[in-house]
């Protein structure tokens, strides 16, 4: 009785871990499916003409120059405003601020601008960027709506980068009379920086992608020509595929798949970026 | 201390504390804006005709319970795959998987993360929604459903990494306890990983639903955008229209300070009130506190 | 002899309640080896953490009392600590070498202090390796990362980082804990030979260790300085029954 018992105790084990290995599968398929599929699919569109011409015949033939152009802009824009602000304020969290209810009320608020709606950052970025500061519809106030929204992300991983620097690097640093912020400087922030890096780049590997909150604060339709200031708007590698895909009748399929895979190879190289400098700051790390 | 300041330092250390403000200032900013342009919807529609079931805003309807309904049902169907996909990959990863499958999924699970939600929208409309139409026999293929099973994919990573944690702190002593008393691996994650690990699972749960109540383009491209009430569970094979898909799909044609434009600010205000609250509840769920980037980041 | 450091009355608790230091009162000679010693948790650390303000970093609840160094009292708000941590170094427990070169480590305090020059840097290098009797170990692979040092080479590198400061108050914080006898020794006789020069006070990791390298001995139990004397004369003949259990190994 007891082995018959024991015998079904590891069947049910084999089936159940059996179950749960193949939930997994199914997890990851569609994702590795859905690059590969993009890629086999939008290859044949890929051409010199295409990456660097101007779309014509009402965007169904021609290249997608300004919505690469555009997304680089707003990239890079993203990163100039996203960047120091988030680091600095990851500093002082991780550096300076103590365990009081207003530094809960700041990890509180990082973790609700993580879970904003994109499509609420972007009425945020109507509302406050385009209309209140007269931005008007452009890069500049396209790139500071994705800036807050990549700000939680620069933030927690700044932080938890900074955080895992060993304590005793700092109290040696000033124990030999260091200033606290040379120690920041000198020591923790170079530690630090892989993994500030590895954050910073999916965090703007997110703002790329996105398409919500740029819809109504500085994406293009369609503009003839690239844009010449940040108060230009501009179109952008998302959103000229959601018009491809859903606002141009007849639109030809290879043009679609192959704005789709210039967008995935944009993230898909950021990320694969990311993960480089991760790993190869893992194994080199000394503690 | 104060001698040694000089200026610079004192100026850097400013600034690192401003920034460190600068989240709050930010959550409030967008509060205030939502306000500001959405309370005047109370002044301008009757609450009457607000959660009524007409959605019609060239007409001066604008009942946004068909929206509710909407956002509610996808985000339903979304969860439905979310949570046991993304709760299965997480028991996978933390307590079955060799070492090298780990380091294969993790990065697989966080570039799904990471895939551009118009780039599942375009597949949905050309690969997934002509499926779903033949399969079902349905008029057309841009259903709800169509929406959830992308959504669900969305989601899984959210669920995965939070889930993954909460296991991953489940402290080991507690499994070698289990084993030592003769239970399998399978009983040990059944009876004691899973359910000490319980709050983090209910955060990822949480969290995960939030990311998909807060989805914008993949549900706008596939779910067929008809703003009808969707109560029963056969709606999910008909099409309907989400909260967001409303304000992305509708606020780049309205006059500024129209009604219509005050409405969809109403809107965006119960979407930021929404995730307010799913956030404020997860974070509440005190966990191993260390990996929030993670989970920030999926 | 001269008292280099005059501690009066230093009470000290810190804000989550844990070690504290009650009326210490202590002359520490100049050119001198002054061990304090007794159980874990007697308040010996948190002494050293006051005499460079280290302490700064953790929160304290409360402290008062004086300690003057050359007649100055360190505790002052208005004191420039980073003047008094250059003048009163401090090696740790563990060996905690910065993550750069062997050399880098030797000249970072230098070059916060601003010193540019190349010449003074490296001459600070080797003197003060040589000062930590490690300079035949290293000399030939300045630029290598320190971490890659043993820990009995990481300790000396760690006091050599200190003495290229040229102090004139070194503090050691069971500085051979973790080393095994032979490196222990070395750095002991490094010791022997720096009081020469410095005003040393050493926690050591044992009552062995204490009486062997001790000028100056004090006894602390639980906050409290029990007893303070030569070390010969407290190892020998201590006044206290405390004390005398404790060297005589009957507690601790």
């Amino acid at each position: 009785m007891k082995r018959i018992l024991a015998r079904n105790r590891h069947l049910v084990q084999r089936l159940g871990f059996t179950g749960i290995t193949l939930m997994a599968v199914l997890t990851v398929i569609p994702i590795v499916a859905v690059v590969i599929y993009i890629l086999i699919q939008g290859a044949p569109a890929i051409s010199w003409e295409f990456l660097s011409g101007f779309p014509r015949d009402g965007m169904r033939a021609g290249g997608i120059l300004p919505a690469i152009v555009g997304t680089l802009y707003l990239t890079v824009g993203t990163a100039v405003f996203s960047v120091p602000l988030g680091i600095a304020a990851a500093i002082y969290l991780s550096e300076y601020a103590a365990d009081t209810p207003l530094t809960r009320t700041i990890r509180i608020a990082i973790i609700n601008l993580a879970g904003i709606p994109s499509v609420v950052y972007g009425l945020f970025g109507l509302g406050l960027f385009v209309l209140f500061l007269k931005f008007g519809t452009s890069i500049l106030a396209a790139s500071l709506t994705l800036s807050i929204m990549t700000l939680p992300v620069i933030i927690s991983t700044a932080e938890e980068s900074l955080r895992s620097v060993p304590q005793a690097f700092r109290t040696v640093s000033i124990s030999l009379g260091a200033t606290r912020w040379q120690t920041i400087r000198r020591i923790v922030l170079k530690e630090a920086l892989p993994g500030i890096l590895t954050g910073v780049i999916l965090g703007l590997e997110r703002a790329a992608g996105e398409t919500a909150p740029i819809l109504f604060t500085g994406a293009a339709f369609f503009l003839p020509r690239l844009p010449h200031t940040p108060f230009d708007a501009t179109m952008a590698l998302p959103y000229h595929l959601f018009v491809i895909s859903t606002q141009v009748p007849e639109m030809p399929i290879q043009i679609q798949y192959g704005t789709a895979l210039v967008l995935l190879a944009f993230v898909l190289t950021m990320n694969l970026i990311a993960t480089v400098i991760r790993s190869r700051a893992r194994a080199k790390r000394q503690w | 201390m104060e001698k040694s300041l000089n200026w610079r330092e004192f100026i850097i250390t400013r600034l690192i504390k401003a920034s460190g403000y600068s989240a709050i200032i930010f959550v409030a900013l967008i509060f205030v804006f939502l306000l500001r342009e959405g309370l005047p919807t109370l002044g301008e529609v009757e609450l009457k005709s607000l959660l009524s079931i007409r959605w019609y805003p060239i007409e001066d309807y604008f009942g946004i319970l068909p929206l509710i309904t909407g956002s509610l049902i996808v985000t339903l169907g979304a969860a439905l795959i979310a949570v046991p996909f993304g709760i299965g990959t997480a028991v996978y990863i933390s307590e079955i998987a060799p070492r090298w499958m780990r380091e294969i999924l993790k990065p697989l699970v966080e570039l799904l993360g990471g895939l551009p939600s118009v780039v599942l929208g375009f597949l949905g409309i050309l690969v997934l929604s002509p499926y779903i139409r033949i399969l079902l026999d349905l008029p057309t293929g841009l259903t709800a459903l169509t929406g959830s099973l992308l959504l669900g994919g969305i989601a899984v990573p959210t669920v995965v990494s939070v889930a993954e944690d909460a296991l991953d702190a489940v402290p080991r002593a507690y499994r070698e306890g289990a084993w030592a008393l003769g239970a399998t691996r399978w009983q040990t994650i059944w009876r004691v990983t899973l359910p000490a690990a319980r709050s983090g699972v209910l955060t990822a749960v949480m969290l995960g639903v939030g990311r998909a109540i807060g989805e914008t383009m993949t549900v706008m491209m596939v779910t067929g955008n008809a703003p009808v009430l969707a109560l029963k569970l056969g709606s999910l094979f008909s099409p309907v229209r989400t909260m967001t898909a409303t304000i992305a799909a509708e606020m780049g044609e309205v006059a500024n300070g129209s009604t219509h434009y005050h409405v969809l600010f109403f809107i965006g205000m119960v979407l930021f009130l929404i995730s307010l609250g799913v956030n404020i509840a997860a974070s509440s769920v005190v966990f191993r506190a260390k990996k929030r980037a993670e989970r920030i980041l999926s | 002899m001269v008292d280099k450091i005059i501690i009066e009355n230093l009470s000290l608790q810190y804000s989550d309640g844990t070690e504290s230091l009650r009326g210490i009162s202590l002359n520490v000679r100049e050119k001198a080896v002054t061990v304090l010693f007794g159980p874990a948790g007697g308040g010996k650390s948190t002494l050293l953490r006051c005499l460079n303000r280290l302490n700064d970093l953790t929160e304290v609840r409360t402290s008062s009392g004086r300690i003057l160094i050359d007649g100055e009292n360190v505790l002052d708000p208005k004191v420039d600590v980073i003047a008094l941590r250059r003048k009163v170094g401090m090696v740790f427990a563990r060996p905690v070498v910065l993550p750069m070169s062997i050399r880098e480590n030797l000249t970072y305090g230098l070059e916060l202090a601003g010193e540019k020059r190349r010449a003074k840097l490296d001459e600070a290098v080797e003197r003060s390796l040589k000062l930590a009797a490690i300079w035949d170990e290293v000399k030939d692979r300045l630029d290598d990362p320190a971490i890659a040092l043993s820990g009995g080479q990481q300790q000396r590198i760690c006091l050599a980082r200190v003495l290229a400061l040229q102090p004139e108050i070194i503090l050691l914080d069971e500085p051979t804990s973790g080393l095994d006898p032979i490196s222990t020794g070395k750095v002991e006789a490094a010791l022997t030979e720096l009081k020469k020069e410095y005003t040393i006070i050493l926690v050591p990791h044992s009552v062995q260790q204490a009486a062997r390298t001790a000028d100056y001995a004090a006894f602390f139990l639980q906050g409290e300085l029990i007893e303070y004397d030569e070390g010969k004369t407290l190892f020998t003949t201590p006044k206290d029954k405390r004390t005398e259990d404790y060297v005589t190994g009957r507690f601790g």
